[in-house]
């Protein structure tokens, strides 16, 4: 296969709400409210008004059944062009950056010349689902043919059957919490509780950067109060993470606690796609080149892979595929699902044993400048509201690369199921 | 936001109560409404001696379908009239004065409701001789004296015509257009100089801004938010400006009128350059760039200590001297053309003072300064530079004005009501049109002739 695209496809820019943490500012906000703001933003600062754009694909992980066209409802509610087609997608926490490769491969083959890929997700408006007793109890008196059958179905209801199923973070097929899955993992690599404390506090420390000098003015509009994220700490230190408790793992050596892991967390985002010929049509300067992408799976049910390993999978053949080491990109997105994940990852790469076993290479990968790596901060500060993080991820590096005016960026992010997305921008000339 | 006052005094047991106790009643302003007429009925036209100036009069009264009648001594008028204006530029000695009298007392007395009073003079630094240089000052103490007098909503205002001016006066359609209609609802009591300038070609009165952008500073709500909608109303492009924290409503205006979002902190060393990016996805140059944004960190000034000082001067006037600096770089793409506008807002607390805001009118008054400065030195380049300055304008943040102080900032001035803020943006989109080439370095008041800095 060769990376080079049929036509190039480039990123425009991009807009999402701050990230609020979950039962905070956003509390009120429907995942239609979320990706809808991003949209209006997105067209705000584009003077998209009107317009009608090739495509709009977006997603949410945590979605209501009256969601069920939520991107096109959403499209509908902002200011675009209501003749703008829209459809869902759903990759767990890779929904964002999946959007954004479905929407560029159909730039690419000239079937669109612009798209919008984006995601959003509220956990504070999470969709409660009734208890499957009571559910079934009240479809049986639906469908009753007479009041004494309607009674009688109605009469098998119970207390217990009142409280309603909570919606769970966990694996379905190991009733293992994500981050239970990567406590394992971390420990199989021996991953300190140092090391993540600091990646955590580096993250903070980008972030509140970023935001200082300026670089996020363009990436993000204010929604309901909040200008930037909730969950950024400015003042971060690993003394103070020092003294937070464990949250998952047991016993002596768990070293995940809610410092170094990514909290829930409402927010959406938007990127804007298209192909040189409609940049240059709307006056808009492309800031990167979507170059090439890929997506893997491990089994993790089985225990033969870490559940948040498959990006390291992915990124080998993607590597492969554009004859690119892991050293010649000059920023690194490495998602922190937790700061663990993103160390397991740096990790497999330095492991001579892991890359020539498992991924199949002559040697390791070997070991990325830390320097490249989140530069801007990324989740542990800004919070992971699951299908909208890739859209942050992509706009944040096509304005990193585009500021440096040249070079290479590669993104990983991990997602539930044991799959991983990932892909490659450069800097536009 | 709202003046509950005047809405209990104009209608029902209110207005009978204030028509019994004499109370003052605020009118209903006229304001621009699309496919309004330009008066509201018959506007006589007069003269000292009927010159070039009072032909481009009856010009653009033609052009814009207006009635007109002639005003004379002792005439009577059988409408109400929507506006009289009398060329006064000739008025040389005192007895010409009393012609000016004879003209405009009936037609006054007839005036409807929102009339317009226009009186034409000269610039009596340019008068020949020291009874007319005297005689041209009378005009401005007699068209404020008339502004006070007016009631129903009734302004007066005059306009100097300097020599090149009143020699190819067609760059007076323009501001006589705006001091006519209902634009000018806010404005009175105020005295304008045109200069002679080279009009550009003929512009749609409806449209003055088609095919142009303009960039607006501090855009997310008020003012500022209503400025952008009377630009984009005239079919210009606005880049419409706020700090980050206002990105929100920023956006809502931006999609409201087809702009783009531009959410800047204007006080950073790349203001300028970041704003001249986004215009220059739309256009090669700028047209017009309106300086809005502004703070008030309000305290006595013996208690404002350094960085309430700079705050305020940063804001409201550092950053645009150093944004203009940028734009007006001849060779910056998306910079401001030659002959494009650049229009500040001043206020009248920079003209008279306001306890407790030392810092505030400083700035304000630095604006002035600058707009005068500037004015003079782009004349060649074409590029006008003016202010408005705001008297009290109904918004979100003088309705935080404690009620007692509120109150006498709105009844305080000749209409007896506070402006809105749109009143503020149609004095900035008519000095940023282009028929108002001849109108530069000057400082317009929308403050409804208040006492305050008077």
């Amino acid at each position: 296969m060769s990376s080079t695209s049929p036509r190039d496809v480039v990123v425009l820019g991009g807009n999402r709400t701050p990230f609020a943490r979950s039962g905070g500012k956003y509390l009120a906000a429907s995942n239609q409210d979320l990706l809808t703001a991003a949209l209006d933003g997105l067209v705000a600062r584009y003077a998209l008004q009107g317009e009608r754009i090739g495509e709009v694909a977006a997603g949410a992980v945590i979605k209501h059944s009256r969601d069920f066209n939520l991107t096109r409802e959403a499209v509908l509610g902002s200011h675009l062009a209501a003749t703008t087609p829209a459809y869902d997608i759903q990759q767990a926490c890779g929904t964002g950056l999946e959007a954004a490769i479905l929407t560029s491969n159909k730039i690419a083959l000239g079937q669109i010349d612009s798209a919008i890929a984006g995601g959003a997700d509220t956990t504070s408006d999470a969709p409660l689902a009734l208890n499957d007793d009571l559910r079934r109890a009240l479809m049986k008196a639906n469908y009753a043919k007479t009041p004494q059958q309607r009674l009688a179905a109605l009469a098998t209801v119970r207390p217990s059957q009142l409280v309603p199923e909570q919606p769970a973070n966990s694996e379905p097929r190991t009733g293992l919490s994500m981050g239970d899955h990567m406590a394992i993992t971390a420990k199989e690599w021996g991953i300190t509780r140092e090391a993540q404390d600091e990646l955590t506090v580096r993250s903070h420390q980008g972030l509140a950067a970023s935001y200082d000098r300026g670089f996020q003015d363009d990436l993000v509009t204010s929604y309901l109060g909040l200008s930037r994220d909730q969950n950024l700490r400015p003042d971060s230190s690993v003394e103070k993470l020092a003294k937070l408790k464990p949250v998952f793992g047991k016993g002596e050596g768990a070293t995940m606690t809610a410092g170094n892991s990514t909290p829930l967390t409402d927010g959406a985002s938007a990127v804007l796609l298209g192909s040189r010929e409609w940049a240059d049509s709307k006056g808009l300067q492309p800031l990167a080149r979507f170059v090439d992408a890929e997506t893997a799976a491990v089994d993790y049910v089985s225990g033969a892979e870490g559940l948040l390993m498959a990006p390291a999978y992915a990124i080998a053949r993607l590597l492969e595929r554009n004859n690119l080491t892991l050293q010649d990109f000059d920023f690194y997105e490495i998602h922190e699902a937790f700061a663990s994940t993103v160390l397991c990852t740096l990790a497999a790469f330095e492991s001579e044993e892991f890359c020539r076993d498992r991924l199949g290479l002559d040697g390791a990968l070997g070991s990325i400048d830390r320097d490249r790596l989140n530069v801007n901060g990324s989740s542990l500060a800004a919070g992971h509201p699951f299908a909208a993080t890739g859209g942050r991820i992509v706009a944040s590096l096509a304005k990193a690369l585009h500021e440096k005016g040249s070079g290479r960026g590669l993104i990983s992010v991990c997602a539930a199921g044991g799959q991983g997305v990932v892909a490659i921008l450069e800097a536009t000339k | 936001m709202t003046d509950t006052y005047a809405n209990f005094v104009n209608q029902g047991f209110g207005k009978s109560v204030a028509g019994q106790l004499g109370l003052p009643r605020p009118a209903r302003l006229r304001r621009f409404e699309r496919g309004q007429d330009l008066v509201a009925g018959p506007v006589a036209v007069g003269a000292v001696r009927p010159g070039p100036v009072t032909e481009s009069i009856r010009a653009t009264l033609a052009a814009a379908s207006a009635e007109v009648v002639t005003a004379e001594a002792d005439a009577t008028y059988s409408a109400k009239l929507g506006a009289v204006i009398v060329d006064a530029t000739t008025a040389r000695t005192i007895d010409d004065l009393e012609v000016v009298r004879g003209i405009l007392a009936p037609a006054v007395k007839a005036l409807g409701k929102s009339g317009r009073v226009v009186v034409l003079g000269a610039d009596p630094a340019g008068a020949e001789s020291v009874e007319g240089a005297a005689v041209q000052q009378s005009l401005e103490g007699l068209t404020r004296s008339i502004g006070k007098e007016l009631r129903a909503g009734g302004t007066a205002n005059l306009l100097r015509l300097d020599e090149d001016a009143q020699r190819d006066p067609s760059v007076l359609a323009g501001p006589l257009r705006f001091f006519a209609s209902s634009r000018s609802a806010y404005v009175s009591g105020q005295p304008l100089t045109i200069n002679g300038a080279t009009l550009a070609a003929d512009t749609d009165p409806e449209q003055p801004f088609a095919g142009q952008v303009a960039v607006v500073t501090g855009a997310a709500r008020g003012i500022g938010a209503d400025i952008a909608r009377v630009f984009a109303r005239g079919g210009a492009h606005v880049v419409v400006v706020d700090i980050p924290a206002a990105g929100q409503p920023l956006s809502e205006v931006a999609n409201e009128i087809g702009g783009t979002a531009l959410q800047l902190d204007i006080t950073s060393a790349e203001a300028g350059t970041r704003i001249a990016e986004v215009v220059a996805r739309r256009a090669d140059k700028l047209d017009v760039i309106v300086h809005n944004a502004g703070i008030t960190r309000d305290k006595l000034f013996v208690n404002t200590d350094a960085e309430r000082w700079s705050s305020v001067l940063d804001v409201n006037l550092r950053a645009e001297l150093a944004i203009n600096q940028t734009l007006l770089d001849d060779s910056l793409a998306g910079g401001l053309r030659d002959g494009g506008r650049i229009v500040g807002v001043a206020s009248i607390s920079g003209i008279g003072g306001n306890r407790g805001q030392a810092n505030y009118a400083a700035s304000k008054a630095g604006v002035i300064g600058a707009v005068r400065h500037e004015g003079v030195h782009l004349r060649a380049r074409g590029i006008t530079v003016n202010a408005v300055a705001p008297g009290f304008i109904e918004t979100a943040m003088t309705s935080k004005i404690p009620l007692a102080t509120r109150e006498v900032g709105r009844r305080l001035n000749s209409l007896i009501q506070g402006g809105l803020p749109i009143d503020v943006g149609e004095a900035i989109a008519f000095l940023a049109e282009p028929g108002s080439a001849g109108v530069t370095g000057q400082v317009l008041r929308v403050c409804g002739q208040s006492q305050l800095g008077a």
